[in-house]
């Protein structure tokens, strides 16, 4: 069963603009899902819808089997949410602000596990520091603080990473993973898509409100992917020679660069390629080799459709 | 992980609640010093200087009978100010996205906003009537429904200030409705005079006002006078505190001004 289960959702807001059209979703439980899309696609807002803080305009929500408006207590009971903006209560301490977290979710006081994730969040120091005196990185980790304070099974992180240091970036990643193996579900946004290259097992990309695509991203990678050898000419080639067109070839560069693209059904095509040039004396200086990432994938996807 | 989601989120109550009286603890001298100051003075200014020049009504001298229209004043104020701040200020700063994401219902969010207001000007009160006690000779004659009034009082207007901030849309708003309605209503709702000494004219224009039932009753339960029957006062704090439900309750079924 999926843990989140969103079919035929509509949001359209009181200006009249329609941010999300006729989404449909699952997602599967203890998955590390990554929401792309440029500014203003609607990530946030489908976030919010499932969180509760925006009202879907029509369609419906399942959390953890729970209809998020009717059974609304158990769904968010589950979840816990990082959203994109900074926003924190300034005169609390971080260990009032999380303990605070945790009783709002309905769950009884439990110091032992606050400390926990004030620990694995590097916040133990901080703890009895008011938020405002800290910087923009550390409020942003005590917004995780918060939403693990009453242990979600499910877990949103709205653009976790914007304004945050390399050093902090690769914890908060490493703690995803921890919270993924005892079977947290994550949902994330970024606009760093390597981090979602690295990071999900799926990946969804919404633009102007459509959700264009949801795949698996190993599979994603291997169909949208490309693999391109490029050889550097020693004398341009004017055209292309009869003797390669059973390749899949390019010339570039005026005919001093030539390029194959791989193809996963003909495993050994670099190295006839590589024999049949060395037959025809055709001299080569340099080999390089490009194999496209998600962000060329994701560019590719969100310019074609715009 | 799985744990009972029990039906009523008392953890979350509590954490409100919690939250909201520390809020007052941060600046405790100043919300105490502030109306505890401002009572000493009315009583320098009404009580003594110009209570001595006044005939005492039914028996009651002037400073003793200003006490409960100066505690009521005080509870109006600290309720709505209170509870305006409390629920504007998260919408300001935008962490009210945690309230709205979390298993809490909105009687329990009211419950924890209102009662915590509630509970701070009701003590607000009592400190107040402990430091008119040191100007003038009290009586109380019903002590019970004297509290009964004084919870009901700061509970409706806790309320009533909870509705104003999740209304108000900027801070002169939250100012607004205080200073240009109730601190009027209040001065002419009998604070500081049995409205029968109005002209006819002018008893019957304040007889539309709440404010005078408020204080009328409330002064009733101290001294056995009032303007108008204490069933009449009960009947409209009662109708007031039904009508403050019912607004709050149709602004969380319908998201106003709370959800996009
Ligand atoms: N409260 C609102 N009222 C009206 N329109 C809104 C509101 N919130 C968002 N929108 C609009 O809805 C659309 C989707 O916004 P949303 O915040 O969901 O985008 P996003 O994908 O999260 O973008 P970003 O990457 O910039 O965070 C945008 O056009 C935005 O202007
Ligand atoms: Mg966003």
């Amino acid at each position: 069963m999926s843990i989140i289960s969103i079919s035929n959702l509509n949001k359209s807001y009181a200006s009249g603009l329609a941010a999300l059209l006729d989404i449909n979703l699952e997602i599967e439980q203890g998955e590390i899902f990554a929401l792309l899309g440029p500014n203003g696609a609607g990530k946030t807002t489908l976030i919010n819808i499932i969180c509760g803080i925006v009202t879907p305009t029509s369609g419906r929500v399942l959390a953890a089997g729970h209809d998020v408006t009717r059974d609304y207590r158990h769904a968010r009971a589950k979840i816990g949410l990082v959203p994109q903006e900074l926003t924190t209560d300034s005169f609390e301490t971080v260990w009032a602000t999380t303990t605070f977290s945790r009783g709002l979710f309905g769950r009884p006081p439990n110091p032992a596990h606050i400390d926990k994730v004030l620990r694995d969040l590097s916040l133990w120091d901080k703890r009895h520091d008011k938020i405002r005196t800290l910087s923009g990185g550390m409020k942003r980790r005590v917004l995780i603080a918060k939403a693990l304070a009453h242990e979600p099974q499910i877990l949103f992180l709205d653009e976790p990473t914007a304004g945050v240091d390399v050093e902090l970036r690769r914890d908060m990643w490493a703690m995803v993973r921890e919270l993924r193996k005892s079977g947290v579900t994550i949902i994330l946004t970024t606009h760093y898509i390597e981090e979602a290259e690295e990071m999900a097992d799926r990946i969804g990309v919404i633009n102007h409100g459509s959700l264009i695509l949801v795949e698996d991203k190993a599979r994603l990678m291997k169909k949208l992917g490309k693999k391109q050898v490029s050889l550097h000419l020693a004398e341009p080639l004017a055209t292309l020679p009869e003797a390669l067109r059973p390749w899949a070839l390019e010339l570039k560069a005026q005919g001093k660069e030539l390029t194959l693209t791989c193809d996963a059904e003909r495993p050994t095509a670099t190295y006839d390629l590589l024999r049949r040039l060395n037959e025809l004396s055709i001299v080569y200086t340099e080999i390089n080799t490009h194999q496209s990432s998600l962000e060329d994938i994701f560019v590719g996807l969100v310019s074609t459709r715009s | 992980m799985n744990f009972e989601v029990s039906r009523f989120n008392r953890h979350g109550v509590w954490a409100i609640y919690r939250f909201e009286i520390a809020r007052a603890a941060r600046t405790l001298v100043q919300s105490l010093l502030t109306p505890v100051l401002t009572t000493s003075l009315y009583f320098i200014v009404f009580g003594a200087a110009i209570g001595s020049r006044m005939q005492s009504t039914s028996g009651v001298q002037y400073g003793a009978f200003i006490v409960p229209g100066l505690i009521m004043l005080t509870l109006f104020t600290e309720s709505m100010s209170n509870a305006s701040f409390g629920i504007y200020f998260p919408k300001f700063t935008g962490t009210i996205y945690e309230l709205l994401s979390a298993p809490i219902s909105p009687a329990e969010i009211i419950l924890g906003y209102v009662g915590a207001a509630a509970s701070k000007s009701i003590i607000l009160g009592l400190i107040i009537l402990a430091t008119a006690s040191l100007f003038t000779p009290l009586t109380i004659l019903h002590p019970l429904i004297m509290l009964a009034f004084l919870v009901l009082t700061a509970a409706t207007f806790s309320l009533f200030g909870f509705i104003l901030g999740i209304w108000a849309t900027g801070w002169e708003q939250l100012s607004f409705v205080p200073m240009l309605i109730l601190t009027p209503l209040t001065f002419l709702g009998g604070a500081f005079y049995p409205i029968n000494i109005l002209p006819p004219i002018w008893r019957s224009f304040s007889l539309f006002n709440p404010i005078v039932y408020l204080i009328s009753g409330f002064r009733w339960s101290f001294y056995g006078i009032a303007d108008v029957s204490v069933a009449t006062s009960a009947t409209v704090m009662l109708g007031a505190f039904a009508l403050c439900v019912g607004t709050v309750s149709w602004i969380f079924r319908t998201g106003y001004r709370l959800k996009n």
